[in-house]
């Protein structure tokens, strides 16, 4: 008895860790759209557990393209209603949230969750129910090694997001480029792929391995991988990360063990902006990292710097707390708004269609173009690196945006 | 590989040990008074990081300095704890409706740690954080000494409290028959009470490390919960010295084979040691039965 009180009232107070909060996105539909029922789009993110931080940015970035879409008049003149609940972080979970959302919730979309890990089992479930299945965070081969016709990730394709940096570091002068190299990847479906390819560009270029090994994303203890990495000496480090805390622990067992590399870069968990630094000991101590991604706060782009001051606006901070999650989300919105208004309706197999149909969309993360798999042939591939607090967009070098990358990495704290 | 790594990795292995030994005393000390399991245990971790994090940013106190007000403070909140939620559990079938009800508590503390610090991951900062010093070829970590010492010198406070004071006598004759006990004048509800307090009173000393050590945010007790709980198995579930001896073993352990071989087999090897040392010793390295003998 006890103990069925305290857990329903646990439940209640743990943030929504397992309920479902509708939302309108905070926008004002407009009198056009107000007169008609709304349509609710159906997320599952993961709002607590391991991914709590990118699910809950996720959640900003869905609820501030509500918000817009509302503004400027809903969805064929029905308002937005988010109906947004919590995986906990949980594969198994996630699956009965879209079971729940689209039969029970009768939400009429469905947006995607946070991670391949978490993409792979909700793509198969909803593709059951036949609705198109948009996503920001589900870039890895996993997604879309399945047959599925109804997934569609607006984000760059990760297993060449390590490609622009590989090649960059073989292109460099010989006296600049590094000599040897270490690669640790977490076993994560986002993150492993990437590395062999950047792996195999490198090692082409004469930069000889000198630690290569992977870890279980489960991991609590980083401090013997990292202390074998710095014992490696190597010049360039590549870090298969999916989190902020992976890349910190790396971070701070290098300064420990007086190893800097000249070059390092990981794959996720810099591009969390301020949370980052504020993990990893200060914009002293992230000077000159490196990550690639396909967007950021700086992205030269009118839509994508309109959502930023609309972030800081709503949120508040500076735009260096916009993280790509929040565009990842947005640009899920933006391609569904697209897809709907181009078929004038809601009716999911004919987004599916249109979506696959070769046409080009609009994203604040820039133009956007499904392949046959559903990836984004369009996307193009980043690395930012972190300069004086800033994150810069340094390659490709020579592209529009692009400032020179700070070579060697500079020692910590310096 | 060399000779020099695989040193490394055993300094690494116990030095984090202590560490965990002293996150996990807690545990095995709230499970052999009350026959509690603590699921909330990695909870009551990550919130004792942020009162350290508040304490030495806001107020400017030192982390080891800090503890001088978190300690007695997680001691009123465990005894909060026992009395709300344990001390009202059946005594036929405590042990598993613990499970739901601490399930419970470390779902509400990380709610109200989301609701009030975000989940935006934060890392303890002191001057002794990343400094190091050179010994035999190594750097070692300020932290992570220190830390070790700290958990050394609270199991080494726990296991006197319990194994040669009257109290501890209390204690350990409330376990051994709680009828027996209390007709020879021991307050049982007071001595649970008073025990739940010290277990999450060093909570809050192993937090503070963990969050010097760690990037933690308010989901992060759900990574450290498992591994507490096979250390504290390994130790026979009531062991203060059991899971020092546990988590030095499994912690080492899991570090060499990381350098040695990958760390991919860490954590299997790390699982594989604990069943392989309960089928030889099925009430763990220090059964309970013998720890509430001692």
């Amino acid at each position: 008895m006890v103990a069925a009180g305290v857990l329903a009232a646990a439940l209640l107070v743990g943030c929504g860790s397992s309920s479902s909060s509708s939302s309108s996105g905070g926008g004002s539909a407009s009198n056009a759209s107000s007169n008609k029922s709304p349509v609710v789009i159906g997320t599952s993110l993961s709002l607590s557990g391991d991914f709590s931080a990118d699910g809950q940015a996720f959640q900003k970035g869905y609820q501030l393209w509500a918000s817009d879409v509302n503004k400027a008049g809903g969805l064929l003149g029905h308002p937005v209603k988010l109906d947004v609940v919590s995986d906990a972080s949980s594969p198994a979970q996630v699956v009965t949230n879209y079971q729940k959302l689209i039969s029970s919730d009768h939400a009429k979309l469905v947006f995607g969750p946070f991670s391949t890990l978490l993409t792979v089992p909700a793509s198969k479930v909803v593709n059951r129910y036949g609705y198109a299945f948009v996503e920001g965070a589900g870039g890895a081969p996993a997604a879309f090694g399945n047959g599925l016709h109804n997934i569609f990730d607006v984000s760059l394709p990760v297993i060449d997001n390590l490609v622009p940096f590989a090649k960059w570091v073989a292109s460099l002068p010989a006296s600049e480029r590094p000599k040897t190299a270490a690669y640790a990847t977490s076993d994560d479906p986002f993150t492993q792929p990437q590395i062999p390819l950047a792996q195999n560009i490198m090692s082409a270029a004469g930069i000889k391995t000198v630690y290569s090994k992977v870890f279980p994303a489960e991991v609590t203890d980083y401090a013997p991988i990292a202390t074998a990495v710095a014992s490696s000496k190597a010049d360039a480090v590549v870090l298969g990360s999916v989190d902020v805390p992976t890349v910190s622990a790396f971070v701070h067992a290098f300064i420990q063990q007086h190893y800097s590399p000249k070059v390092f870069i990981a794959t996720a968990g810099p591009d969390q902006g301020a949370a980052f630094l504020k993990a990893a000991g200060g914009a002293k101590n992230a000077e000159g990292i490196m990550y690639p991604n396909g967007w950021y706060p700086g992205y030269a782009n009118a839509q994508s710097q309109k959502l930023v001051s609309e972030y800081v606006a709503k949120y508040g901070g500076t735009p260096a707390d916009v993280n790509a999650d929040v565009a990842e989300a947005y640009s899920v919105g933006q391609a569904i708004a697209q897809a709907v208004a181009a078929t004038h309706s809601l009716d999911n197999p004919k987004i599916i269609s249109y979506l696959h149909s070769g046409v080009t969309l609009n994203s604040v993360q820039g133009p956007v173009k499904f392949n046959a798999q559903g990836e984004n042939g369009q996307a193009a591939a980043f690395v930012f690196q972190w300069q004086k607090g800033n994150q810069v967009q340094v390659l490709p070098v020579g592209a529009s945006g692009s400032k020179p990358p700070l070579i060697p990495k500079p020692n910590w704290g310096s | 590989m060399s000779a020099s790594s695989l040193a490394k990795a055993v300094v690494d292995g116990i030095l984090t040990g202590g560490v965990y030994a002293l996150m996990a005393a807690g545990l095995t000390l709230i499970f052999g008074v009350m026959d509690i399991i603590n699921i909330a245990q990695g909870a009551l971790i990550v919130l004792g990081a942020y009162m350290s994090y508040v304490l030495s940013v806001h107020l400017g106190i030192d982390l080891f300095v800090g503890l001088i007000i978190t300690i007695p403070a997680f001691f009123v909140l465990g005894v909060a704890i026992e009395w709300a939620f344990m001390r009202r559990l059946r005594e036929q079938d405590r042990t598993a409706m613990s499970i739901l009800v601490t399930y419970a508590v470390a779902i509400i503390i990380e709610g109200l740690l989301s609701v009030i610090f975000g989940v935006d991951y934060l890392q303890l900062r002191a001057s002794y954080v990343d400094s190091t010093f050179h010994i035999l070829g190594f750097y070692l970590p300020y932290i992570y000494v220190f830390g070790f010492l700290l958990a050394i010198g609270l199991l080494g406070v726990l296991y006197w409290i319990l194994y040669r004071t009257h109290f501890g006598r209390g204690v350990r004759g409330s376990l051994q028959n709680r009828t027996a006990a209390e007709l020879i004048g021991v307050n049982v509800n007071r001595v649970r009470a008073v025990s739940v307090g010290i277990g999450v009173a060093v909570t809050a000393a192993g937090g503070m490390v963990f969050g010097a050590t760690n990037a933690f945010n308010p989901s992060s007790g759900y990574d450290l919960i498992s591994r507490l709980l096979s250390i504290v198995i390994l130790a026979g579930l009531g062991s203060i010295a059991g899971a020092l001896v546990a988590a030095l073993f499994m912690v080492t352990l899991e570090d060499v084979v990381a350098v040695v071989w990958s760390p991919v087999w860490a954590t299997l090897v790390y699982y594989a040691s604990l069943i392989v040392v309960l089928s030889f010793r099925p009430g763990g390295l220090f059964g309970s039965a013998a720890v509430r003998a001692q």
